[in-house]
């Protein structure tokens, strides 16, 4: 346990950072956070210069939080360097995936922590501006954020020559209003400049011409929150955490009938069984499947190799399924898959944009009017086919990943538990709803 | 008169946040929406008009970008409008029974307003607290957490009272601010 890398929570030489403040009282102000050492790192990644920030961060192994993975350092190289022209970074904090709702805490509890993040990626691109694209639903979170940058203008440590350093960096809060697909990054840039948010055709990438045209970097709020320790206290320090592809430590969240849901702290690699029995206390009913990084991801059937799964990148798909955003739902076994997936169907039916024809004909209309029809017990035989030929036509056929996001869960649903779905249709029987939690 | 004509330091505050450009000025579209949201509880034809000859744009342009997103609403809504989260954590914790009490008990559907002029419903989708399910979120208030039928009429109750949110005591262990772990809610 005491040599090797880290990888659960309950080693000792784990300690929390992300989530260290969140809770105590005060949190949330800049005294508090000069209290406990903030607005060092930006000093350290000045000093250090771009190239330095850039390499730690590469070497540090961290990989984007808010989903997809991708190498945060490296995605910062790809940044032209000298254009000449307005860098923006773009904090994507618009937390939409179901089942996730770690970076809610992260802007309520610790704002400051954010926005010194935010500075370190400016100058890793050599950003002078940059924008937080909340979601417009996070009232608190935007209120602290604003409070929180008021302060900071107050005080020097944002603005021109932030601390004397020459530095400058000017930050602003942008709210969305409630569309999913505004966390899709070129979406977002959209919605960023008053357009209806429709993905944009890559190339060009953000970095090449982004938001207004300019290079522009995106990156989720934890991704940010995380490369302020990295910069303090190292990459080694950071890369000492998780399993050989997978470094560091990743906030995880936990939903559905456990005895304490919540947001947990926890190196990559520790087990989907550590989160949800040793820290979440266990189900509070029996579970049948747990989707294990937000609403896309394929659901996991509840098994003890499943539980037994390090959370990491890999391991996960290895599995047939995605880390994610981290975002644990537990599905308990009194709600039939069909219904859960009904749901979710669903919810991506009515978050599509509207751009592509597989996306907004596939799945807001044939898969959400077919669930319909199953879901209400007026299923006939074939449509579980049905239901497959229409996941073989709309996935890896879109636009953007939204309509594939939608075809995930379905079909890991049809792997393992394709039962449930044709025992419906066969019986022309309607979902059971019985056994309410509400009350 | 017109609804942002003794607006205009908020607008140029708005303005300032982004580049100077007529494309940069687009960017205020959504915080102006938000603003005649929250002021006025939807967003007009005679709003939108407005905001698109302040921004350059037609208002067809404007009608397009509100009627992307859920928060922005193109018909009159009650003093409270009640969100109700229906995503899959809010589901399984009961948001379809919650939903059905709040229509039995306003005895309204989405799209109409109570004959007092107090609440108006709408279901939409996750708010990213799936710890705490099932939330409801008022106007652009706070989020109302781990709503038990209890809590839900309490809730009810204390607004029609006239109380503010944050003044409403809901039953249950948890307050208005429930923590990142839902341990102290016992839910």
């Amino acid at each position: 346990m005491s040599s090797g890398p880290i990888t659960s929570g309950k080693d000792p030489r784990f300690e929390r950072t992300l989530y260290r403040y969140v809770g105590q009282p005060g949190c949330w102000t800049l005294d508090f956070y000069l209290a406990h050492g903030g607005y060092q790192a930006i000093r350290k990644a000045i000093q250090q210069g771009q190239d330095w920030v850039i390499e730690e961060v590469k070497k540090s192994g961290l990989r984007g939080r808010g989903g997809a993975g991708f190498p945060t350092g490296l995605k910062w190289s790809f940044m032209p360097k000298n254009t000449g022209k307005q860098h923006y970074i773009v904090c994507n904090a618009d937390e939409s995936e179901p089942g996730s709702f770690k970076d809610r805490y992260l802007m309520e509890d610790d704002p400051h922590q954010l926005i010194e993040g935010m500075m370190i990626a400016g100058v890793a691109i050599q950003a002078s501006k940059g924008y937080i694209y909340i979601r417009g639903e996070y009232r608190r979170a935007y209120d602290r954020l604003v409070a929180a940058i008021r302060e900071a203008y107050a005080q020097g440590y944002l603005g021109q020559n932030v601390m004397g350093t020459g530095f400058s960096f000017d930050l602003y809060v942008h709210r969305g209003a409630g569309a999913y697909i505004c966390g899709e990054e070129t979406a977002l840039m959209n919605s960023l400049e008053g357009l209806r948010a429709n993905p944009r055709m890559k190339p060009p990438f953000p970095a090449q011409a982004g938001l207004w045209g300019m290079p522009t970097t995106i990156n989720n709020v934890e991704s940010l929150c995380s490369v302020v320790h990295i910069v303090e206290r190292g990459a080694d320090w950071f890369a000492s955490m998780g399993t050989e592809k997978s470094k560091g430590h990743k906030l995880f969240q936990v939903s559905g009938p456990f005895k304490r849901p919540g947001v947990y702290e926890l190196p990559l690699g520790t087990t989907f069984r550590e989160l949800l029995f040793d820290w979440a206390g266990g189900p509070t009913e029996p579970i049948q499947a747990i989707i294990p990084g937000g609403s896309s991801c394929p659901p996991l059937p509840w098994t003890e190799e499943i539980l037994d799964t390090p959370m990491d990148y890999e391991a996960i798909s290895a599995k047939g399924s995605l880390l994610g955003t981290g975002g644990v739902i537990g599905i308990p076994a009194s709600m039939s898959m069909v219904d859960a997936m009904w749901n979710v169907t669903r919810f991506y039916g009515h978050e599509s944009c509207g751009k592509c024809t597989p996306c907004r004909e596939g799945v807001s209309g044939w898969m959400v009017s077919l669930f319909e029809k199953i879901g209400t017990g007026q299923g006939q035989k074939g449509d579980v086919e049905l239901l497959e030929d229409m996941l073989d036509q709309i996935e890896g056929r879109s636009f953007c990943a939204l309509a594939d996001a939608a075809c995930w869960p379905v079909r890991g649903s049809l792997k393992h538990f394709r039962q449930q779905f044709v025992d419906l249709v066969e019986n022309g029987k309607p979902v059971e709803r019985a056994g309410s939690r509400w009350g | 008169m017109g609804f942002f004509d003794d607006k205009q330091d908020w607008l140029r505050e708005v303005f300032a946040q982004y580049p100077d450009t007529p494309q940069g000025r687009r960017a205020a579209l959504m915080p102006m929406l938000r603003r005649v949201q929250q002021d006025e509880g939807w967003i007009s034809p005679e709003r939108q008009e407005e905001i698109a000859s302040i921004l350059g744009t037609t208002a067809t342009e404007v009608a397009g970008v509100m009627s992307f997103y859920s928060y922005y609403q193109a018909l009159p809504t009650g003093r409270y409008h009640i969100q109700v989260c229906a995503t899959l954590s809010c589901a399984i914790g009961g948001a379809d029974e919650l939903w059905d009490e709040l229509v039995q008990e306003l005895g309204i559907l989405r799209g109409e307003v109570t004959p007092d002029g107090l609440f108006s419903i709408q279901k939409v989708e996750c708010l990213g607290s799936c710890h705490t399910a099932p939330v409801v979120q008022i106007n652009d208030e706070p989020y109302v957490e781990c709503v038990t039928k209890a809590r839900l009429h309490a809730l009810l109750q204390g607004l029609r009272e006239g109380k503010r949110l944050e003044e409403i005591v809901l039953p249950g262990k948890a307050g208005h601010v429930v923590h990142n772990r839902g341990e102290e809610v016992g839910a």
